[in-house]
């Protein structure tokens, strides 16, 4: 299963991470519309990202949710209506939804923040 | 695959639905094959909203004064509501239909699931208003996508549901994989037969890969459809998204909606379980508070419920599936039976997938017949639902006929043969399918209760007050499933209904019984009046009333009314807001309700029914009608004796306190109406007056017109 890995300890708070992740899905750069979102109230930072658990397939009602062959759990845009059942049941709370649009969205482990982190932190693997 | 005819088509522009509203419904004749769209004028929405105010208005104009349920000119009229739809909010895919009853003769309102409703919606119509008599059978499809409606000939060799819909579902979807665009209404061989029927409106189920059916269920109305000539409706629609409804507010339905999915998720396991059981969580809770009907509403409670407890029904449902009748529904109630063999009839041995039971069919279905293994019970539950059969009307007609039974009313000679001793599951399912085979002496158990009383009269010399008294029905329709002996408040609530008695508009047991918060007239008839209004909403809007109640915000308890689950009645004034972008508070909420409440009554009343005679309970459901039954629970009628009547029970036979209980029960009923009457403002004969009509501003030609009549 691919996932993407949080270090928190080594995590600098500095969000270029959301702005990565938010520009490339929204092309807008705002937190609230990134996969990954850091709560850094805490020391080391909570860095919520989706851990590919699964549990989110299974409340769908238009099965518009499935897990790939890399193990990844990804939404089908043609078939999501938008009821955001799966973001309540999400047991980390890392399945996002912005009022106003039209359907959830969440970390598909593409490894783009993986990439602009400056402290290391995040790293795609193998689960 | 099946060959169809092209008896009338009729194309229509397709346009995008403002804030909830197309502004346009939908009447086909199937008799004359007329097929044209009507506008939805400003004073409808104003004064009927949708949803059931809509079909009530569509059908006032159709029907005359005299128009039987079999009449060409009755109508099925199936709405949706302004919220309907949205998939968004838990519980909003409903469809309200509308009929002539052919077992009350008064409108008769069905509040469904599945998603037809919202399917015709979002294909561009308010209502579906079905008229006429076809002289072949045809299915009536909408397609949604193209804007086409036809009428088609139906040759088809099924009729009952959970064949007939599967075959239209793979029929008219695009390809293999697109069964969810289709929904179909359908009903059963029973519906040719007997009175007590019903309508399936059906959703696939994407993960089952079988069409699901959820029912129409009070009234007769699938006997209605199938009198029409109708063996199916069939609608498609592909391109639901969130704002298929074009809301105002899309955030704040969103949020409001999301606000709702969590607190399920959190609190549903330790409430009422409906994600793993549905309602049938409150069989154990019915039977330990003596409220479960068992021998035909005799007893609330016996030791032999413990074989209906819904931890047996939790078994038999498959679990962990998304289980709702409308998309966005996380409460997800409608629990299956996956590859069930039934052990009688057509199907026996054949693997299907069983909707249910839910409460009012285990309780219906099982207790009130004796019928302790959940296994016969969902056998039943699949037989109804496949025929056409109201598993509530079944299970309190049934009832009734084991008791004339058991008191020698009946015997093997007048049932053919069949032994309807209590609990004999095998008689109740070979009742059920003489209704499809429409032979046998489960044709005279399908006319319902009332007819069956008229009949064993007349033919077998019963006594017409002892078949008055246990004969649980009231304006033609058979008593849902609680016991109300003990709640003066809900035998108001049944029997006050305007359908009939069904507990769709007040159940006050727990308020009244239990936690005795309504002690007074006073406060029965205010009960009397908020609830029924309060969920006629649900019935304009299109919605269900179980995420209203039926999962509480954490800190409900804390609130002033928790009975009224404020947090949740705010919730609703939120989205209706969020969709129509119109004013709302709690007090319009009420005052929406009242206006097609009282719309309703003097439909009734035009139609020759809905006055204070109406509104008579059975005693069964009032007292102990037979010395067993007093006996049973001869403490408790005998306290009640000393503390409220203030009579002495020391020395006196059964009988004769049965009698003064009997006396004082009865007039602290006609006390109640009384007050309800007042409450709601109407005459001491159950007239809405002049002033509270104007007062609630439905002061509109056909209502004073009709009202002229009565005063």
């Amino acid at each position: 299963m691919k996932v993407l890995k949080t270090y928190p300890e080594k995590c600098i708070s500095c969000h270029v991470c959301e702005s990565t992740c938010s520009s490339l899905y929204f092309k807008e750069d705002k937190p609230e519309l990134s996969c990954i979102q850091i709560h850094d109230e805490t020391n080391p930072p909570d860095m919520n990202v989706c851990n590919q658990c699964q549990a989110c397939v299974a409340a769908c009602p238009t099965c518009a949710i499935t897990v790939n062959k890399q193990g990844v759990v990804m939404i089908s845009r043609s078939l999501c209506i938008g009821c955001l059942m799966c973001v309540a049941v999400c047991p980390t709370d890392s399945m996002r939804s912005a009022f106003g649009k039209h359907n959830p969205f969440k970390c598909i482990a593409c490894g783009a923040c993986v990439k602009t982190c400056p402290s290391e932190a995040l790293e795609i693997v193998e689960q | 695959m099946i060959e169809r005819k092209v008896l009338a088509e009729y194309r229509y522009g397709l346009k995008p639905i403002e804030k909830g509203y197309n502004r346009r419904t939908l009447y086909v004749n199937v008799g004359s094959k007329e097929i044209k769209e009507k506008p939805v004028s400003d004073m409808m929405i104003d004064k009927f909203v949708g949803g059931k105010g809509f079909d009530l208005y569509l059908m006032w104009q159709g029907v005359k004064d005299d128009t039987k349920w079999n009449d060409p000119e009755n109508e099925i009229c199936i709405s949706f509501g302004p919220l309907c739809g949205n998939t968004s909010y838990p519980g909003s895919g409903k469809s309200i239909v509308t009929t002539i009853s052919p077992l009350t003769g008064i409108p008769v309102d069905c509040n469904v699931g599945g998603h037809f409703g919202p399917y015709t919606k979002f294909a561009g119509f308010d209502a579906l208003e079905l008229q006429g008599k076809a002289d072949e059978d045809v299915i009536v499809y909408i397609d949604g996508d193209k804007g086409i409606v036809k009428i088609l000939t139906a040759p088809d060799e099924h009729i009952n549901s959970h064949v007939l819909a599967e075959e239209l579902h793979r029929e008219f979807a695009e390809a293999e994989g697109k069964e969810q665009s289709i929904s179909v209404v359908s009903s059963g061989e029973a519906a040719e037969n007997v009175l007590i029927t019903c309508l399936n409106f059906s959703f696939w189920d994407k993960r089952r890969k079988v069409a699901r059916l959820k029912q129409a269920g009070r009234g007769g109305t699938g006997t209605v459809f199938r009198d029409k000539g109708i063996k199916a409706l069939v609608v498609k629609y592909s391109g639901l998204k969130v704002d298929t409804n074009n809301p105002e507010d899309l955030p704040t339905l969103q949020k409001t909606g999301l606000k709702l999915h969590k607190e399920i998720e959190a609190g549903d396991d330790t409430q009422c379980r409906m994600h793993q059981v549905g309602t049938a969580h409150l069989m154990e809770i019915m039977n330990d508070y003596d409220l479960l009907p068992i021998r035909n509403f005799k007893y609330g409670q016996m030791p032999e419920a413990e074989g209906l407890h819904s931890r047996e029904f939790t078994k038999l449902f498959t679990q962990g599936m998304a289980d709702g009748c409308w998309y966005g529904c996380s409460l997800s109630c409608c629990k299956a039976v996956d590859n069930f063999k039934p052990r009688t009839g057509p199907y026996k041995g054949q693997p299907v997938t069983v909707d249910g039971p839910e409460y009012e069919t285990a309780a219906g279905c099982g207790s009130n017949i004796c019928v302790w293994d959940p296994k016969d019970v969902v056998e039943i539950n699949f037989y109804c639902d496949t025929y056409g059969v109201d598993t509530i009307s079944f299970g309190t007609s049934v009832a009734f006929a084991m008791e004339c039974y058991e008191n020698g009313i009946l015997s093997k000679e007048r049932t053919g043969g069949l032994d309807l001793s209590w609990g004999n599951a095998d008689a109740a399912l070979e009742l059920l399918h003489q209704m499809a085979r429409g032979e046998g002496f489960g044709v005279i158990v399908g006319q319902g209760v009332r007819r069956m009383k008229k009949y064993f009269a007349e033919e077998y010399n019963a006594d017409p007050k002892f078949l008055q008294d246990i004969g649980m029905e009231a304006k033609g329709l058979e008593y849902s499933q609680y016991m109300s002996k003990e709640s003066l408040a809900q035998q108001g609530g049944y029997t006050l209904a305007l359908k009939g008695p069904q507990h769709d508009e007040a159940w006050l047991i727990f308020m009244d019984m239990v936690n005795n918060h309504i002690p007074t007239f006073k406060d029965k008839a205010e009960a009397l009046h908020y609830f029924p209004m309060f969920r006629t909403w649900f019935g304009l809007q299109g919605l269900c009333k179980l995420p209203w109640n039926d999962i509480e915000p954490a800190d409900n308890a804390q609130t002033d009314e928790p009975a009224k689950v404020p947090e949740h009645v705010q919730n609703y004034v939120d989205i209706y807001k969020a969709i129509t972008g119109r004013p709302m508070d709690k007090k319009e909420m009420i005052r929406q309700s009242e206006r097609v409440y009282t719309f309703q009554k003097l439909f009734c009343m035009r139609m020759g029914g809905g006055r204070r005679q109406d509104d008579l309970p059975p005693y069964r459901a009032v007292g102990p009608v037979t010395e067993e039954e007093y006996l049973s629970r001869q403490e408790r009628y005998d306290n009640l004796l000393k503390e409220k009547i203030g009579v002495d029970p020391t020395g006196k036979s059964t009988a004769e306190k049965m009698e003064i209980t009997r006396k004082y029960r009865e007039d602290q009923y006609q006390q109640l109406i009384d007050a309800v009457y007042e409450r709601k403002g109407w005459t001491k004969d159950g007239v809405p007056t002049l002033d509270y009509i104007r007062e609630i501003k439905m002061d509109i030609p056909e209502v004073l017109e009709t009202l002229k009549r009565f005063q």
